[in-house]
């Protein structure tokens, strides 16, 4: 199998790409840069054929796809940070639609003050928007999501937009291998976007109207349902990748050496990557410890959390964002979700990661030891936070 | 029997629910007169957006998308993108807005639009306030008038500036084609619009749709405000095509501001001071038009 | 009338014409059109904001009660004075 070596960046154009996106309308931003650029040298060398908008903002960036979509075309685009909240409003107008657009999201931290790290609170901001949210480790997922997120988004059963994460830097800009499959194979998984309606001057009709109060809610009902559906969609996609190329990637929750676990923790992105490091060191001590990766933030996973709940005493949830008044968000949907849970093991919040700041390996060996000795001190903690009277952290 | 002025057929349709003697209505009838049915519409926030009544009505025979107030041009754009993207090239896209649509909020996607020179046909019905959300003063709103935001008060506190330039601004983007049109004229707005259709880029017009509820008249007098509006060339009739300027239609005399001020409830504080001001900025922006088009007509091709 | 979830599309669509909002009944004045001085000029026609005025086959102007909102542009606009509005009873 050959394997090229790319970044996270090249890896969303390259799945861009692979899914034959017909549209593309982006606007470049820190640390997204390169994804417009290469999408951009894909389609002025042919090998992309695309329409590709070189909008003047973000807003119009998402206005644009939208309008595509509608107008029956596959689009795609990319954003990170004030970009993302740029189009906030549009991302509510994609999810109200209805229209299977897919875009990159860079995670970095929001000003002010400045800061081009990695960081969730942008994408977390944009929780209720309606759209699937996927989070990656990596670059090969990274390129594999991009066209899976288009299989399930474009299932008439679902009908929603996607967002494909990835990390700033440690996955935008760092260079991993990546097995770029062949067009004919991503062909075969994912057939032209055929949506039940489009616009269309031989069958004229208006598109989303204005409902009163007595329909409005059937319409909200539809997307929640949609919502729903999504998660038995996300299973079955990524099983359908897994047989055809060879890998799967968790569906909305990859499980860690969870088999025996006392404790897990709960992460995302990048520093799931890191923790496997963690549990693997504390496994070697005898700590019996474990790490669920949240893949899937929209739909929340609450079956599979609350299964993780059955397996284990104490469960450390890692948020690289804040909620600004009680915890972080994939903490708070936790707790919640295990609220109607049989079985409720000890949780706790860890901030961690904030604006970047790295995350070594032994700073979530110390978390597991937390995680492990149901140690209490508060119900959220900034782990790593540097006080008057702090150990040095990194 | 005469001979019909302008196209019979009918894309819009009866049952709308605009004001009585709504000017921005018939800005929509004659440019899908003009158009036909192969053409898309996108519709922002405004007056027009609601035109259709509740759900599942549309005013509309041809595709018809809503869209996010400040997004016409860029949607816009969007489907121009994905109809070259299948390979269709005999629809017309167009973006229709009102003046708060085009020239307040939605100003940096229509940039952005005719920058790139994407490849349709923007409209800006002017009714020259918020008239959707019940007359707040927009950039478009001329100088001298009442709105809600501007109420006049007992400070005189009517709007202070001169309307936006719309068309100037188009211009100073290098379209093909830009124009101002009236309700008022539809035979010169269609003769414009089948004109400038099949150019390769953005076309804008600046359509004049007087308003009865948010300027104050009588809703009969629709057709006659547009006329007074070009007889005293408070709004005149021009194109420019490739930055070459040509007035369209000419009054052959022309009237004095007071003329149009008068019948218009949203003026009548106005003092004989103030509508001198407005006389002379009527006078000169007259005179420069003349002479961007005398200055300009070398460059015709 | 109100639909259900399960009888409603996946997405508001506007299907139907806006035909079938009467606006007539907005009308306080009705405009009638005098036949015999009319000479079918369509000056009433073009102007009509709300698409309620139609030529028949033999050239003659019909106003569209239903949807005539009664603003009176076709009066005022009207060359031959033939069009009057008179107060709806």
């Amino acid at each position: 199998m050959p394997m090229d070596v790319m970044t996270g960046n090249s890896a969303q154009a390259y799945g861009a790409k692979l899914a034959r996106a017909e549209v593309v309308a982006a606007y470049p931003i820190t640390p997204q840069t390169t994804v417009v650029e290469k999408l951009a040298d894909l389609v002025a060398s042919g090998e992309m054929k695309s329409q590709y908008i070189k909008v003047e903002s973000e807003h119009s960036a998402m206005a644009a796809c939208i309008a595509a979509s509608a107008t029956g075309a596959r689009a795609y685009t990319a954003t990170a940070a004030h970009g993302l909240a740029l189009m906030h409003e549009m991302l509510i107008w994609a999810a109200g639609s209805r229209l299977p657009i897919v875009m990159g999201n860079i995670n970095r931290a929001m000003a002010p003050p400045w800061s081009v790290w990695a960081d969730y609170q942008d994408s977390i901001a944009e929780r209720d928007t309606g759209w699937m949210q996927f989070y990656c480790q990596n670059n090969q997922e990274v390129l594999d999501t991009v066209i899976q997120a288009y299989k399930v988004a474009e299932n008439h059963d679902i009908l929603l937009p996607a967002m494909v994460m990835e990390d700033a830097f440690y996955l935008s800009h760092t260079f991993e291998p990546v097995d770029v499959p062949p067009q004919k194979d991503v062909d075969d998984f994912l057939p032209p976007y055929d949506p039940p309606i489009k616009l269309d001057v031989d069958n004229p009709v208006g598109l989303w109207a204005l409902v009163p109060p007595d329909h409005y809610m059937e319409f909200r009902f539809k997307i929640a349902k949609a919502m729903e559906d999504s998660r038995k969609v996300i299973q079955e996609v990524d099983e359908e990748w897994e047989k055809k190329f060879g890998r799967s990637h968790g569906g909305l929750v990859e499980r860690y050496r969870m088999e025996d676990a006392d404790a897990a923790i709960i992460a995302a992105g990048t520093m799931s990557s890191t923790a496997r490091v963690a549990v693997d060191n504390m496994r070697d001590k005898g700590k019996k410890v474990g790490l669920a990766r949240l893949r899937v933030f929209r739909p929340f996973p609450y079956e599979e959390i609350r299964q993780i709940a059955k397996e284990v005493d104490s469960i450390g949830v890692l948020d690289r964002s804040y909620t600004f008044g009680h915890g972080g968000a994939f903490y708070t949907e936790t707790a919640g979700a295990l609220y109607q849970a049989p079985e409720r093991p000890h949780v706790k919040n860890y901030v961690i990661g904030i604006g970047g700041r790295d995350i070594p390996p032994k700073e979530i060996e110390g978390i597991l030891e937390k995680v492990l000795s149901k140690e209490d001190g508060g119900e959220v903690e900034w782990w790593g936070l540097r006080t008057s009277g702090s150990r040095e952290v990194n | 029997m005469a001979k019909l002025t302008i196209p019979q057929e009918e894309l819009m349709s009866s049952g709308h629910i605009g004001c009585l003697g709504c000017g921005a209505t018939l800005a929509m009838r004659y440019l899908l007169k003009a158009l036909g049915k192969r053409t898309m519409v996108t519709i922002p926030a405004g007056c027009i957006a609601i035109m259709s009544g509740i759900y599942p009505r549309s005013f509309l025979k041809v595709p018809l998308l809503d869209v996010a107030f400040e997004t016409t041009a860029a949607s816009a754009s969007g489907i121009r993108a994905a109809l070259d993207a299948k390979g269709i090239k005999d629809v017309y896209v167009v973006g229709f807005g009102g003046d708060g649509g085009t020239a307040d909020i939605g100003i940096q996607a229509l940039s952005g639009t005719a920058e790139r020179g994407d490849n349709i046909i923007y409209v800006m019905y002017d009714n020259e306030a918020y008239m959707n959300t019940g007359i707040q003063r927009s950039s478009a709103t001329p100088f001298g008038a009442w709105t809600t935001t501007t109420p006049v008060g007992t400070t005189g506190d009517f709007k202070k500036r001169p309307k936006k330039n719309m068309v100037e601004i188009m211009v100073a983007h290098d379209i093909p084609y830009a124009a101002t049109a009236s309700v008022s004229y539809p035979e010169d707005f269609v003769k414009k619009v089948q004109k400038a259709k099949d150019m390769d880029g953005t076309k804008f017009f600046h359509v004049f749709s007087p308003c009865p509820t948010g300027w104050r008249f009588s809703p009969e007098m629709t057709i006659q405000m547009g006329v007074l509006a070009y007889q005293t060339t408070v709004f005149p009739m021009y194109e420019v095509e490739n930055g070459v300027y040509r007035v369209t239609k000419k009054p052959a005399k022309r009237k004095p501001v007071t003329e149009y001020l008068k019948l218009q409830g949203r003026f009548k504080h106005l003092d004989d001071e103030t509508i001198e001001i407005i006389q002379k900025n009527v006078d000169k922006n007259w005179e420069m038009l003349l002479a961007k088009a005398e200055f300009t007509k070398k460059y015709a091709e | 009338m109100a639909k259900s979830v399960e009888d409603l599309p996946y997405i508001p669509l506007m299907s139907e014409s806006s035909a079938v909002n009467k606006t007539g009944v907005w009308r306080v004045i009705r405009p009638i059109v005098n036949q015999e001085e009319c000479n079918q000029c369509y000056t009433c026609w073009k102007f009509c904001p709300d698409v309620a005025i139609q030529i028949d086959e033999e050239g003659n102007i019909l106003i569209d009660y239903d949807h005539c909102k009664g603003c009176g542009i076709c009066e005022a606009v009207c060359p031959k004075n033939c069009i009057e509005m008179v107060k709806e009873e």
